[in-house]
């Protein structure tokens, strides 16, 4: 979903619970626009790494149906959003 | 209240119905099989449910899921069925759920099964032996009773003879059973933020933690028994049992004769007494104790190798001999029926007890 | 709103958004509370559970529900649930769950068990359950694997699976076949709805919530229904997470195939 120049347009985005994540990687694998990345020092208190969102979600709530630990909340936005 | 001549296994079923009991499933084996046909008969009639269940696990296992309900309900069999039950029946003392279990038992072998707790894990649960039908009619609301009191399953002890004779009973009224509790089940409580929970392995659902803490759990469930021990008054019958050189005890249908044989003796004068455990569990210790209290011996009857004879030896600590005067009392069928009990034989055995005091 | 990390540029996810935006998903449906659990990362189980009670929601049966679990590393996250739970020993839910039906037909009664649960242990209780066309619905939380125990050999593990008790694989000879029970009960008179699903991706995870919603309205309608959940496991398969959904795909659903095997609604 192309923007401007070096924008990317975000049809929604998610809210990341860090401390619930187990680090399985699931939510990477089952994202549509692979937006998805884990994280590769930053853990959190438990020691696991955690997802990180880039630019492009479409607020497809794959992320959510597929973790099994309800880290994700997911919104879609009103108007697709320019994200810089 | 009428009188009617019922056998056993039928007066069993009314007072069962009577006691407000509205789901039973069974598996048939002799001798219980005819309690299981009289409650298909008879639930439908109430409104309650009987399920002929494909296993005795399938039966124990059924009324778990009424009785979670709030409904009063029971299930039964004979020693190698409720061999089958036992692990159910262990988990539902720790899962604090109320039943009535039926073993109509083979002859006395199975007295360490039902008070011993024939399951694994340190539990107890209340057990009453009527001697007769009558005595079970008159038990059985009680049973119904213990078991919603102490949120604990209760097993009522009969056998070949009680479940097969006919005997002049009073069976009462069915009346409406009681509401279903507060901890019972409905799904109402879905969604609340506060549903509940039945389980053997905890009381509350523990939402930030980990699962169970069955350490906890146990440690409730222990005391739980104890108070329901300390809670529930043991029964008993006694015949001249706090005046007598030997005190003579038995329990369940052979208690109907072993009492004859010392009524006999005690009309030609010969200081015999009579005491028979109504609760086998809580055992009626303190009225033995009495009873030994001026006694030379405690001679025990019963249709085992020696059981009940235990529980005699632990009340009385040492306080005065015991003596087992009982023994397997078979016919070519297994069931329990016993060619020794009849009054003549009980006398014979209680004189040369007698004799050597 | 994009900030640094790790040579990235990502978006910030701390807070909800502050253009305007709708919430679509949150972080658990009402029925499971927020609190954590602790299945192994990469757990199928959560996942199908939330399928659960979400359809038991949307259906409103909320207030009517009661969960009959089985033991396996699902019996603890029935704590995590707001539905009413009675938990049976191993391989027990199914004769509670008709205890439960006939003693307040007005109930909903679902059972939760595990493959180990169901098909090794409570073979028996499920089969006459469905043979009796019971008004209540089994679900089965099929990995292959006895989890709890530690990652052992159940009569669904499928051949060449490693566990502990089959290092080399399971191999025929030695170790039998597994059983593909949904076909098994799909062959019960008393079954009304049969059906196989799995929760590898967020499509396959969407289909069992159909196949659920539909087995509880059968349920609804007085018949006996059977879901059976393929969920992974990467702890007892021996594999990373990531590896778990073509694991799944690859292997378990191989055999046991996902689909509707039985639905005599016409």
């Amino acid at each position: 979903m192309g923007g401007g120049a070096g924008m990317t347009l975000s049809r929604g985005t998610v809210v990341i619970d860090i401390e619930a994540c187990k680090g399985c990687d699931l939510c990477v694998d089952a994202c549509p626009p692979d937006v998805l990345v884990m994280t590769k020092e930053h853990v959190n208190s438990k020691g696991y790494r955690y997802p990180m969102l880039l630019p492009g979600c479409t607020g497809c709530r794959a992320c959510a149906q597929i973790c099994p630990d309800f880290v994700f909340q997911v919104y879609k936005y009103e108007t697709p959003q320019e994200v810089a | 209240m009428t009188r009617r001549l019922l056998e056993g296994s039928e007066a069993v079923a009314e007072a069962m119905v009577a006691a407000g009991c509205r789901f039973f499933a069974g598996y048939p084996m002799t001798p219980f099989t005819e309690v299981l046909e009289h409650m298909a008969r008879l639930l439908p009639e109430h409104g309650g449910t009987c399920i002929n269940a494909e296993s005795e696990l399938e039966a124990v296992g059924m009324a778990w899921g009424a009785a979670a309900t709030g409904t009063r309900a029971a299930t039964g069999s004979t020693g190698q069925g409720l061999s089958l039950m036992q692990e159910s029946l262990s988990e539902l003392v720790s899962a604090h759920i109320p039943m009535v279990v039926l073993n109509m038992a083979r002859a006395q072998g199975d007295y360490f099964q039902a008070t011993r707790g024939g399951g694994h894990g340190d539990y107890r649960m209340p057990v009453l032996a009527p001697k007769d039908a009558a005595e079970a009619v008159s038990l059985m609301a009680t049973a119904f009773e213990l078991a919603d009191q102490w949120r604990t399953p209760v097993l009522v002890f009969g056998d070949y003879y009680l479940a097969h004779t006919a005997q002049s009973v009073d069976v009462p009224e069915a009346g409406t059973p009681p509401a279903a509790p507060e901890w019972a089940l409905d799904g109402s409580t879905g969604g609340s933020g506060r549903a509940k929970l039945l389980s053997p392995l905890g009381d509350h659902k523990r939402r930030d933690d980990v699962g169970y803490d069955l350490q906890e759990h146990y440690r409730g469930v222990a005391r739980s028994v104890q108070e329901m021990t300390e809670g529930i008054e043991p029964r008993y019958e006694e015949f001249h049992s706090e005046d007598a050189d030997v005190v003579v005890m038995a329990w369940g249908t052979p208690g109907r004769y072993v009492r004859a044989a010392v009524k006999e003796l005690r009309d030609t004068g010969v200081p015999v007494g009579f005491l028979r455990p109504i609760t086998l569990y809580p055992f009626p210790d303190a009225a033995v104790q009495r009873a030994a209290k001026h006694a030379k011996l405690v001679a025990v009857y019963e249709n085992n190798q020696g059981q009940m004879i235990d529980d005699v030896r632990l009340a009385l600590e040492g306080r005065a001999p015991v003596r087992f005067i009982g023994g397997l009392s078979l016919d070519h069928s297994g069931f329990g029926i016993a060619p020794d009990l009849e009054v003549a034989t009980m006398r014979a055995r209680i004189e040369e007890v007698v004799g050597t005091c | 709103m994009l900030i640094e990390r790790e040579g990235l540029q990502v978006v910030e996810t701390g807070r909800p958004p502050d253009a305007p935006a709708r919430l679509v998903d949150d972080f658990t449906p009402e029925l499971i509370d927020v609190g954590t659990h602790g299945l192994c990362p990469g757990c199928g189980e959560p996942i199908a559970v939330r399928a659960v009670v979400e359809a038991i929601a949307e259906l409103g049966l909320t207030q009517k529900a009661i969960g009959v679990f089985g033991i396996g590393c699902y019996t603890a996250f029935s704590n995590n649930l707001d539905i009413e739970v009675l938990q049976a020993l191993h391989g027990r839910a199914p004769s509670l769950a008709t205890g439960v039906k006939r003693a307040r037909p007005d109930t909903f009664v679902v059972t939760i068990q595990g493959d180990g649960d169901m098909v090794n242990e409570g073979l028996q209780e499920v089969m006459h359950t469905a043979a009796r066309g019971e008004a209540v619905t089994c679900v089965m939380l099929n990995n292959g694997v006895f989890g709890e125990t530690g990652g052992h050999l159940t009569a669904t593990t499928v051949l060449g699976q490693r566990t502990k008790n089959t290092l080399e694989g399971r191999n025929a000879r030695d170790h039998g076949y597994p059983i593909l029970l949904a076909d098994v009960i799909a062959t019960l008179e008393g079954a009304s709805y049969v059906a196989r699903c799995s929760v590898h991706d967020a499509g396959n995870v969407a289909r069992t919530k159909r196949h659920l919603t539909r087995a509880f309205e059968v349920q609804q309608a007085g018949g006996f229904s059977f879901v059976e959940i393929l969920t992974m496991c990467p702890t007892g398969w021996f594999i990373d997470t990531l590896d778990a959904p073509d694991y799944l795909s690859g292997n378990l659903a191989a055999v046991h195939a996902p689909g509707v095997v039985k639905d005599r609604r016409g």
